[in-house]
């Protein structure tokens, strides 16, 4: 897999994701056409695009639309599935997920999709698997967040039996 | 989390920072940490595959994994691999079928299913590699019909996954070696899919229809009707899709309609990229299966028309090749280009239409090429034409180059020409300077008719013209120049040796003025020239004969003003300017022709002596002359067997000693040869003494060889091989009579010098000693054979005793592989005898340098055994061979090497020229000279047993341009080391 974007039906981009070294002004000019693209095509039409020498997948779940770009060889059914499998993911984790969920998690979002797929490959297709990993990386943060307060008000007790 | 960051966008320079740490990760307890270990590694590969390449075992570790997890991940890697090299993983079909059948068969836990398919993702994977592994092999695609069969009854239910699946069997069963049966299977999944009311499989079922209908167009025939439907899809990809289809199925019967499609499609599209693809695609089908000349015409217009200038320029080169060509049939070519031209002239006529610029281009040629088959329409108004889209101002500056081309072709043919010429007052002032060159031609044609008419000939595009490509009616011309005092030109790699040689440098400067004064300068200073080269040796003898007949003033003037096309012009000034020979010159030249020939014999000798010297090969006889070498190697040649080996052994050795360009260097390399000749017979007169003769043969260093004195023989081989020939014959005797004085030695000699005869045939080094007691002296010395470095030790016994169970062991190294020759371990020396062991040294491992290590035990008569250690330094450069391999396979092998390094050496003054500095490379390091193209060069060496390596250098003033390419990476950097060493220091 190329990329994988993810963008709202204004075409407001809401997550993005590079698996090949590009700059950023190709990003961009990338996303804009892709983006222009895929929101010209009516919803009976077929999901796979051929644009450049790459394909795109995409697929529309409410408001958003999920796009991967893959290459000649690839199965595309697969790469459609794939998409579903991260959606179903997202759902679990945020419980009956929507687009306001990935705008303010979307380092949570990341983190999903970071252990479902890496380098461009499907890295876990267990849903267990992967939401455990992410439960525990939560719980690491949480952790790392609680030792700092502990620490915090460590601090402020000596700041107050000084004074 | 690390490791997530690593398998991301990651830089290839710090891999192998990081790769010991990730390599750690692969045996961590956790399998998520053993999970992204093994992609980072994935993502590694796909970044730089050599290195991670000693790792490959490990991935195997990895496939065998308890862990799914761990095990899929390993599988992306093995895709890669197997997809770049399908052949050296065969043996682990076995295990990708049972693992497959583990996962088809619901082996697995039940998270890893989705909607009830057992990892569907795993599945596809496989199947991929299976598909890959599988191509064109028998044995082992019979390996995999029964679990592709099985996944294919497997996947019934009607979801999308299972289509994904069934998808990824059909192609892995028709990229396999064929088995009907699953063909069959696979037939009808395909008529599922393509049947199927959902888009998406529609699309899925006409990509599996292009690629099985190579191998059975009848499928195809099943589903016509869909394909018909999915042509007038409202989806463009769909569309798309099936013009994809068609295009393959392309014969001559359907083409017009297939054609008719695709040019439908392509004028509504707006994207680049898919004009370019099925412009090419229309072009390529049009070419082989158009049915008649009209339509072909026609087709090619439109796409021309659509396609304009985004499409890829071989499109309009191939089309002008066929018509300019044409077919066999003779009026058919005449018809095809006659409707051509009709059709282009229709095209123009057309007011207020833009045609693309390569379109332009086309019609001008063909317009300029073939306007004369048209009956009705004269030159004129052809040129009227041209000459109104010349004017315009959205035409570019190449086309109208194009455009001004057709109109010259076009202007013998013209009777009247008022509009050529108001069309050369506007270009003759034009800015364009490409513009105003051809403008200026055309008047100049226009002023000579006839020439006019020779050079542009009517439909004769195809047969090329006759040039004289050496130039040599310029001869006369640059005589001319010459005796006026111009410097004569000298070829660039000609300017560069003589810079090199310090003395003697070719002066032409005294033929020049001789020769002004006999007042037939022509002839003199092109032979002159001719030295550089053969070729322009022959132009000079062509340019003796033309010289004759050429009237010189007006060639010169030919060269003035046409300087665009000098050769055509030249060829036909030739022909049609002949004037008459005055008698009187053909005498005078008679005469000069003699003096010419003792010139050039001269400069001959002149130059054959400064090619030795730029060979190198002769730095111990060329500094007598040339002459003398002849007469010494005739000698040689008479002299004993076993002098002649040395004399041989002599010249390689100075073939060796490289940068010694100069006399100086010549009688120092050979100096030192004679030290090691002397030093070798003085190890086998070790009776002698050793301290005695060491003396000698350093003094036999130090100073000039005529100063020895102190031993007559001594100084009579080193004396004979430097100077007189003549004594060399006598000095054998000399040299004998001490040798066969020691009686006793007699026998080493001839072992001595049997074992010169095998170092003889290969470059070998200085007899070193290693280390040394009152009894024993062991020294040692390298052979580089071809396939191994081969050490010799000889030991000598130097006491008056027998030395008893002597036995010489050599450490085993770790680097090294170290095998002894048979035959060479003697138990016993006897007294006052040299006894030599061979061992040859392979390496295991590139390194830079190492020691050899070594003991020699032995026993003196009833005493204990003693023990005598040395070591024996050897560098990677001693397992440096050339590479004989040629160009094509060179730029094979540059390309598959990723290991590079690229550096620039500056160069010693002395060697600041291409063929020196090569010189130097090929002997100093032992390279192979593929290909020396101008100021670069290839060159080619290997390191034993067979890693190659590859160099590249190009020469600016004195500096090198080095870069290496090896499959092995520490390879280049080593030997850049060398070179900059080789090519600085000397």
């Amino acid at each position: 897999m190329q990329f994988m974007l993810l963008f709202s039906r204004q075409g407001k981009l809401r997550l993005q994701k590079w698996y090949v070294p590009l700059s950023d002004k190709e990003k961009k000019k990338i996303t804009r056409e892709l983006v222009q693209t895929v929101l010209a095509r009516k919803p009976k039409m077929c999901s796979f695009l051929e644009w450049r020498d790459l394909k795109i997948v995409y697929k529309r779940y409410a408001s958003l639309y999920f796009c991967c770009a893959i290459e000649d060889q690839d199965n595309e059914l697969i790469t459609l599935e794939i998409i579903h499998r991260y959606v179903e993911l997202l759902d679990k984790y945020f419980g009956s997920v929507c687009e306001l969920d990935i705008i303010f998690n979307f380092e949570k979002a990341y983190f999903i999709l970071d252990e479902f797929l890496l380098g461009g490959e499907v890295q876990e297709t267990s849903k267990k698997n992967v939401l455990k990993a992410i439960e525990q990386a939560d719980l690491l943060q949480e952790v790392f967040f609680l030792c700092c307060l502990t620490k915090a008000i460590g601090c402020l007790g000596e700041v107050w039996e000084g004074s | 989390m690390a490791l997530t960051v690593v398998s991301q966008i990651f830089p290839r320079e710090m891999i192998p920072a990081v790769l010991p740490l990730i390599e750690d990760k692969l045996q961590h307890s956790k399998e998520i940490i053993r999970r992204k270990a093994v992609l980072a590694l994935y993502k590694f590969h796909l970044i730089a595959p050599n290195q991670v390449q000693h790792i490959h075992i490990k991935f195997r570790k990895a496939l065998c994994d308890r862990d799914v997890g761990v095990m899929a991940a390993s599988l992306h890697i093995y895709f890669r691999m197997i997809k770049e090299n399908s052949s050296g993983y065969k043996d682990l079909t076995g295990s990708f079928v049972t693992i497959l059948k583990q996962v088809v068969g619901g082996k697995l836990p039940v998270d890893f299913n989705y909607h009830s398919v057992p990892a569907p993702w795993l599945q596809i994977q496989l199947l991929r590699i299976l598909g890959l592994l599988g191509k064109d092999d028998q044995r082992t695609s019979e390996l995999m019909y029964d679990v592709l069969d099985e996944s294919l009854r497997r996947a019934e239910l009607n979801h999308n996954v299972t289509y994904a699946i069934l998808f990824e069997c059909v192609h892995t069963v028709y990229s396999i070696y064929p088995k009907s049966e699953l063909l069959e299977k696979a037939a009808k999944c395909i008529g599922r899919f393509v049947l199927s009311p959902k888009i998406n499989l529609k699309y899925l079922g006409l990509k599996a229809l292009t690629y099985v209908i190579q191998q059975d167009p009848t499928l195809a025939l099943q589903h016509q009707m869909t394909i018909i439907e999915c042509l007038d899809h409202p989806d463009p990809i769909i569309k798309r899709e099936t013009l994809e289809l068609l295009y393959r199925i392309t014969n001559a019967q359907n083409i017009t309609v297939i054609v008719q499609k695709m040019l439908e499609y392509l004028q509504q599209s707006k994207e680049e990229y898919i004009i370019v693809n099925l412009v090419g695609k229309i072009a390529e089908t049009v070419d082989t299966y158009a049915p008649d000349n009209a339509w072909f015409i026609q087709t090619m217009n439109a796409v021309f028309s659509v396609g304009g200038d985004v499409m890829h320029p071989d499109i309009p080169n191939n089309f002008l090749r066929l018509l300019a060509e044409g077919f066999d049939d003779e009026t058919e070519n005449q018809q095809l280009r006659l409707y051509a031209v009709q059709s282009y002239l229709t095209l123009l006529d057309a007011e207020n239409v833009f045609y693309p610029q390569k379109f332009l281009q086309v019609m001008s040629w063909v317009l300029g090429e073939y306007s004369y088959l048209l009956d009705e329409e004269t030159p004129e108004e052809v040129i009227t034409k041209l000459y109104k889209l010349l004017m315009n101002d959205s035409v570019s500056s190449e086309t109208k180059a194009w455009l001004l081309a057709a109109v010259t072709k076009l202007t013998p043919q013209a009777h009247s020409s008022n509009i050529v010429e108001r069309l050369i007052q506007e270009f003759t002032v034009s800015l364009d300077t490409c513009m105003r060159q051809h403008a200026f031609e055309l008047k100049h044609l226009r002023e000579n008719v006839e020439l006019m008419k020779s050079l542009l000939p009517v439909d004769k595009s195809c047969e090329d013209m006759v040039v004289d490509a050496s130039l040599s009616f310029l001869d006369g011309f640059v005589a001319e120049e010459l005796s006026q005092g111009a410097a004569p030109y000298k070829p660039h790699h000609q300017r560069q040796e003589e810079k090199l040689s310090q003395e003697k440098v070719l002066n032409f400067e005294p033929y020049g003025l001789s020769f002004s004064s006999s007042g037939f300068t022509g002839r003199q200073s092109p032979a002159g020239i001719s030295l550089g080269s053969d070729i322009s040796g022959n132009s000079a003898e062509t340019g003796l004969k033309e010289t004759n007949s050429l009237k010189l003033e007006g060639i010169k003037k030919l060269w003035g003003k046409e300087g665009y096309l000098p050769k055509k012009e030249g060829k036909t000034g030739d022909e049609t300017e002949v004037p008459p020979v005055p008698q009187e010159s053909i005498i005078m030249e008679n005469v000069d022709q003699t003096i010419i020939k003792k010139d050039q014999s001269q400069v001959l000798t002149q130059s054959k002596e400064e090619k030795e010297k730029q060979l190198l090969a002769s730095s111990l006889f060329v500094g007598l002359g040339t002459e003398s070498t002849i007469n010494l190697l005739g000698k040689a040649d008479t002299v004993s067997h076993k002098f002649r080996r040395k004399s041989k052994v002599k010249e390689t050795k100075s073939g060796e000693t490289t940068s010694a360009q100069n006399m100086p260097c010549s009688y120092f390399s050979s100096s030192s040869d004679v030290t090691y000749e002397d030093d070798y017979y003085l190890d086998t007169l070790q009776d002698r003494g050793d301290k005695e003769l060491n003396k000698f043969s350093l003094n036999s260093e130090l100073l000039d060889s005529e100063s020895l004195t102190e031993l007559p023989s001594v100084e009579k081989l080193s004396s004979c091989t430097l100077s007189t020939p003549s004594l060399f014959t006598d000095d054998m005797e000399g040299l004998h009579s001490p040798l066969s004085t020691a009686a006793s030695v007699a026998n080493e000699i001839s072992l001595a010098s049997s074992l010169l005869e095998e170092t003889s045939e290969h470059m070998h080094s200085d007899l070193v000693e290693v280390c040394n007691n009152e009894t024993i002296s062991v020294s040692s010395y390298k052979i580089w054979k071809d396939d191994c470095l081969l050490v010799v030790w000889s030991v000598s016994n130097k006491s008056g005793l027998e030395l008893k169970s002597a036995d010489l062991e050599i450490s085993s190294a770790e680097n090294f592989k170290i095998t002894e020759q048979p035959g060479c371990c003697l138990p016993v020396i006897e007294t006052e005898s040299i006894k030599t062991f061979q061992y040859s040294v392979q390496m295991e491992k590139p390194f830079t340098e190492g020691n050899l290590f070594g003991f020699i035990n032995y026993q003196m008569m009833d005493t204990h055994s003693l023990q005598l250690e040395f070591s024996v330094n050897l560098s990677l450069l001693d397992f440096i061979r050339p590479l004989k391999i040629s160009t094509e396979n060179f730029g094979k092998l540059w390309l598959s090497f990723a290991n590079d390094v690229k550096q620039n050496v500056k160069m010693s003054e002395s060697q600041a020229a291409l063929p020196s500095a090569l010189k130097t490379l090929q002997q100093k390091l032992r390279l192979h000279v593929v290909e020396i193209i101008g100021n670069e060069g290839l060159l080619a060496c290997q390191l034993l047993p067979s890693i190659p390596c590859l160099l590249h250098f190009r020469v600016h003033g004195d500096v090198l341009a080095l870069w290496f390419r090896s499959s092995c990476s520490t390879l280049p950097d080593y030997l850049l080391y060398q070179c900059q060493k080789v090519v600085e220091g000397s």
